[in-house]
């Protein structure tokens, strides 16, 4: 009897960690096995873990790259607390993740990296395989390296080239397990090899070879084959889809709504460079994009580009933002529209470039010289920052404004189903230039929003000069005046105050308004909040969950909103950012729960900090 | 492509009613009185051009012209320049700089912009002096400058922005002083040049600098040391131009010869060729005499056109992108 006659077992929603060298593949085995998970329709996310070493030395526990995937026949929104399932390529990739495996979680190990020099190299005095120490999980271990080798020996290709197809081996064997089509990684492979058929045919071999291996293979006891049905989606059209991806398409989407070509500057840097090179590919959606010298270029390109008419755009991350600091504030300063993308990692300085982290807030909202306010907004998931980037393009030209959009390292790499919008179906915003010459001065102003007028260079008649001295409120000429720098600097700040207006009062995302405690949150973890607070409801607790996606201003009724609460917690992942803020803002006694380590929330962490502050949990405290 | 009969347009057609703010006796009055006497006879209307500049003295420029005018923040000026081109190549624009706004802070962006070639015309006004800051030495200023950053003079080789923008690959490379007759002939020069043309105007600043640029600029003496360079003529200066510059023999290097004398004669001097990056180079070290005028011009790609081409390619190649579409190309699926 084949194992595949055998019945599969049910399960609802499994985590798979993919692990191992970075040149080991895994990202692609966790994006292929994503990809044929979607189309299986199942919900799913996904978390890519790398290191900031390209390639680190082989073996090391530092150069341990990982992709964690969480599927399910339910609605999840995280990629997942803990493995169930543990793929490790080498002993340095189980050193690093073991401990993340709960007791009888499934761990697959390629016994053939297993030599004396990489267990050294790990730290393994003794072979962990031989010594009991598994013992606490289920181990499926298999010399995939000379497998891989034995199914693509006819392929004439070297031996190091061929154990390079090991991934794909592995890969073939997950889809086994987890009854998946292989067949979207076969067409992947093909278009990706076109060009050299000979790589391309051993892949789909060892491919093909693993996933025969679960067919035939007698698995120890314990080992099962599993389904996991499909999951109760809103019907649409899907794609996966991660957030720089969708901040490109929702930026050059929301450039066309204002009926603005798109100046993209930017330098590269960790992890908002995937952005640089989508919004590359939109040439013939009237984008440009620059590579600047440094930073400030960057910036000061794009603050070019929209004194010019066009939409500037720059986007960065944490340290790219120090640097552009002083010339956002010209663009406070001029009421220019300029959307500056932060993708948040770890810091300080250098910090964590590949991890993520919640800790700009303070900058993107304070970090200029001068009382220089402008509007900040966060994706809350990787489809969210399309949406996000079209309300930035429209709060930026509507108001003439610097916007500040965070994103961060999780949303930028980390994949999600996507419902697709109907483009054709959001309302447009153009933007009217300024061409009366009839009583022009550059500063005159919509009474209602109080943008100032855009009058191009190029535009008869309406010559003037803008620049970074303080300006008269009646003429736009320079103007030292106490009485005209008092009036400006309330002007531009009333002027961001006024942006709530136009933006939908906040409402709760989950659970009652009103009750013993709201969960306030902003941003990437927007999943595993929602998760947990769900989680608590069904249990029967008055918990909420609020998020943010308005950070300044915040969107109308929010402090009303939090008073209805006897409680207020604020997770974040940082060391406390928007908790000082609403305390700030609207005297509630906001609790903190800040942690930055770098990675995402667990669900199971934020429930434990929840009950804490719940009144039925008292007894326990 | 107007429809309008040409207007002559004049000096104040470029000149704003606002009140100018530099010290009097300034190098930059004469300089601002040569671009706004200039820019009438270039053809573009002041709402097509543009000033943008950064911090300094020399920064204050825009607020005087009646064109359109970006007064930025200190040392950016060619990056705000490049986004403005890139969004609207149709603009004529002129960056004004200083030699610690181009050569000190916004040296990096200076670099980019002549080796991009972007379509500009840089006049940096060179007074070897922090002025706006009150009097410190500047990275042109000659070593044992003493100011009250340096009281006991500073130690540091001064750059040659002319070697400088050379190395950095520029297309374009002159110079001219601020009172000179000839500065509006570079002018003009520059913005006839297709790319980032760099212009080196000797500023004289009268309060914290005065006399830095006695060496060309003295009334008496001055005239002499100037080498006024055109191309394809031997390079002559001094008294009736009875000074020469030949190369040295068995050296890479020029030397001062006088005509007739020891056996000289004018075929021996060297003939300028402004498209000799090397000859451009080793014009652009010399102390005295001073060359003056186009020291290198060559045509070469430009990257705003080049960017634009790129765009218009794709257009042409795939027809104008459809968001609609995009989104759905790719791995897609469908929930019932």
């Amino acid at each position: 009897m084949t194992q595949a006659s055998m019945v599969r077992e049910e399960l609802e929603a499994v985590v798979i960690r993919f692990a191992g060298d970075s040149g080991d593949g895994m990202q692609l085995a966790g994006s292929q096995f994503t990809q044929s998970t979607a189309v299986m329709g199942n919900d799913l996310a996904t978390f890519p873990d790398f290191p900031a070493e390209i390639r680190a030395p082989a073996g090391t526990t530092y150069g341990v790259s990982g992709f964690q995937v969480h599927f399910a026949s339910r609605d999840i929104r995280t990629p997942g607390d803990a493995p169930d399932v543990l793929v490790a390529m080498n002993p340095a990739a189980l050193k690093v993740n073991l401990a993340d495996v709960p007791d009888r979680g499934l761990v697959v190990v390629n016994t053939g990296a297993f030599s004396k020099q990489n267990l050294a190299k790990a730290g393994y005095e003794v072979n962990p395989l031989e010594d009991g120490s598994l013992d606490r999980v289920r181990v499926l271990a298999i010399d995939i390296s000379k497998r891989t080798l034995d199914s693509v020996k006819d392929s004439g290709l070297s031996s190091k080239e061929a154990l390079r197809a090991k991934n794909l081996w592995t890969l073939g064997l997950m889809f086994w397990l987890f009854d998946r089509d292989q067949a979207s990684t076969v067409e992947w492979l093909q278009t990706k090899f076109a060009k050299k058929p000979d790589i391309a045919e051993a892949n789909i071999t060892a491919l093909k070879a693993g996933y025969h291996y679960g067919d035939t293979a007698e698995f120890p006891s314990g080992i099962g084959f599993y389904r996991v049905g499909k999951a109760d989606l809103t019907p649409g059209e899907y794609r996966n889809v991660q957030g720089n991806d969708a901040l490109a398409w929702g930026l050059a989407t929301g450039a066309g709504l204002a009926g603005l070509e798109l100046l993209y500057g930017s330098y590269p840097i960790t992890p908002a460079s995937s952005l640089l090179h989508a919004l590359a590919k939109l040439k013939n959606f009237g984008v440009t994009t620059f590579q600047a010298e440094d930073e400030i270029a960057a910036v000061c390109a794009a603050i070019g580009a929209s004194f010019g008419g066009s939409l500037g755009v720059t986007g960065t991350s944490g340290p790219g933002v120090a640097l552009k600091a002083e010339a956002i504030g010209l663009a406070v300063a001029t009421e220019l529209p300029l959307v500056v993308v932060n993708v948040q990692r770890g810091g300080p300085s250098t910090g964590l470039p590949t991890k993520t982290e919640q800790s700009d807030l303070m900058q993107a909202i304070w970090g200029r010289n001068g009382d220089a306010p402008l509007p900040v907004i966060a994706a809350s998931t990787p489809g969210d920052c399309f949406e996000v980037a079209i309300e930035a393009v429209r709060i930026a030209t509507k108001f003439m404004t610097p916007v500040m959009i965070l994103s961060d390292g999780y949303l930028a790499n980390g994949a999600e189903p996507w419902r697709l919008p109907d483009v054709t179906e959001i309302e447009p915003f153009p933007v009217g230039f300024h061409t009366e010459t009839e009583g022009f001065q550059p500063f005159q102003r919509d009474p209602e929003t109080l943008a100032r007028v855009w009058a191009l260079p190029g535009t008869p008649g309406l010559q003037h000069r803008v620049g970074g001295l303080e300006r008269s409120y009646d003429t736009g000429h320079i103007s030292y005046d106490p009485a005209n720098h008092l009036k400006m600097t309330e002007v531009r700040a009333e002027k961001i105050a006024k942006i709530a207006d136009s933006i939908p009062a906040q409402e709760v995302d989950f659970g009652p308004t009103g009750g013993e405690l709201a969960v306030v949150g902003w941003g990437s973890t927007y999943g595993a909040i929602s998760q947990a607070v769900r989680g608590l409801v069904e249990e029967g607790h008055a918990v909420a969950h609020i998020h943010l996606r308005h950070l300044l201003p915040f969107a109308h009724g929010l402090g009303e909103l939090l008073k209805g609460y006897e409680k207020v917690l604020v997770p974040e992942m940082n060391n406390g950012m928007l908790v000082k803020h609403l305390r700030a803002e609207f005297l509630v006694d906001a609790k903190s729960y800040a942690r930055a380590t770098g990675k995402p929330f667990r669900v199971v962490e934020l429930q434990h900090e929840i009950r804490c502050h719940l009144a039925s949990q008292d007894g326990q405290g | 492509m107007t429809e309008n009969p040409p207007v002559k347009l004049t000096r104040k057609d470029f000149s704003s009613d606002q009140d100018i703010r530099w010290c009097p006796g300034c190098g930059d009055y004469a300089i601002l009185a040569a671009v706004q006497r200039t820019l009438p006879d270039l053809g573009t209307p002041p709402e097509k051009t543009v000033f943008i500049s950064g911090i300094g003295c020399a920064a204050r420029f825009p607020y005087y012209m009646s064109t359109y005018g970006f007064h930025t923040i200190h040392g950016r000026a060619p990056a705000f320049a490049t986004g403005l081109k890139l969004a609207n190549p149709d603009l004529d624009v002129w960056v004004i700089t200083g030699d610690g706004d181009a050569l000190s802070i916004g040296g990096n962006h200076l670099l980019h912009a002549l080796r991009r070639n972007i379509n500009l015309q840089i006049l940096l006004f060179n007074n070897r002096i922090y002025g706006l800051t009150k009097g410190q030495y500047s990275p042109t200023s000659l070593v044992g400058k003493v100011t009250p950053s340096t009281p006991l003079g500073s130690v540091d080789l001064p750059v040659a922005p002319l070697s400088f923008a050379l190395g950095a690959g520029a297309t374009f490379a002159a110079r001219a002083y601020d009172v000179s007759k000839r500065l509006p002939d570079m002018l003009k020069r520059a913005h006839a040049h297709r790319g980032a043309a760099l212009v080196e105007v000797m500023q004289n600043c009268n309060v914290f600098n005065d006399g830095a640029w006695d060496v060309i600029r003295d009334k008496k003496t001055g005239s002499v040391n100037q080498l006024w360079l055109e191309h394809g003529k031997p390079l002559t200066f001094g008294p009736e131009g009875s000074l020469g510059l030949r190369l040295r023999a068995g050296s890479l290097d020029l030397e001062t010869v006088k005509v007739g004398e020891g056996g000289v004669t004018e075929s021996d001097l060297l003939v300028h060729d402004e498209t000799n990056r090397a000859q451009a180079f080793l014009l652009a070290q010399l102390q005295v005499p001073v060359p003056m005028g186009v020291l290198f011009a060559i045509d070469a790609p430009n990257y705003d056109a080049d960017v634009r081409a790129q765009r218009e390619q794709q257009v042409e190649r795939h027809g104008v992108g459809e968001m609609h579409e995009l989104l759905r190309r790719g791995h897609t699926w469908t929930v019932d």
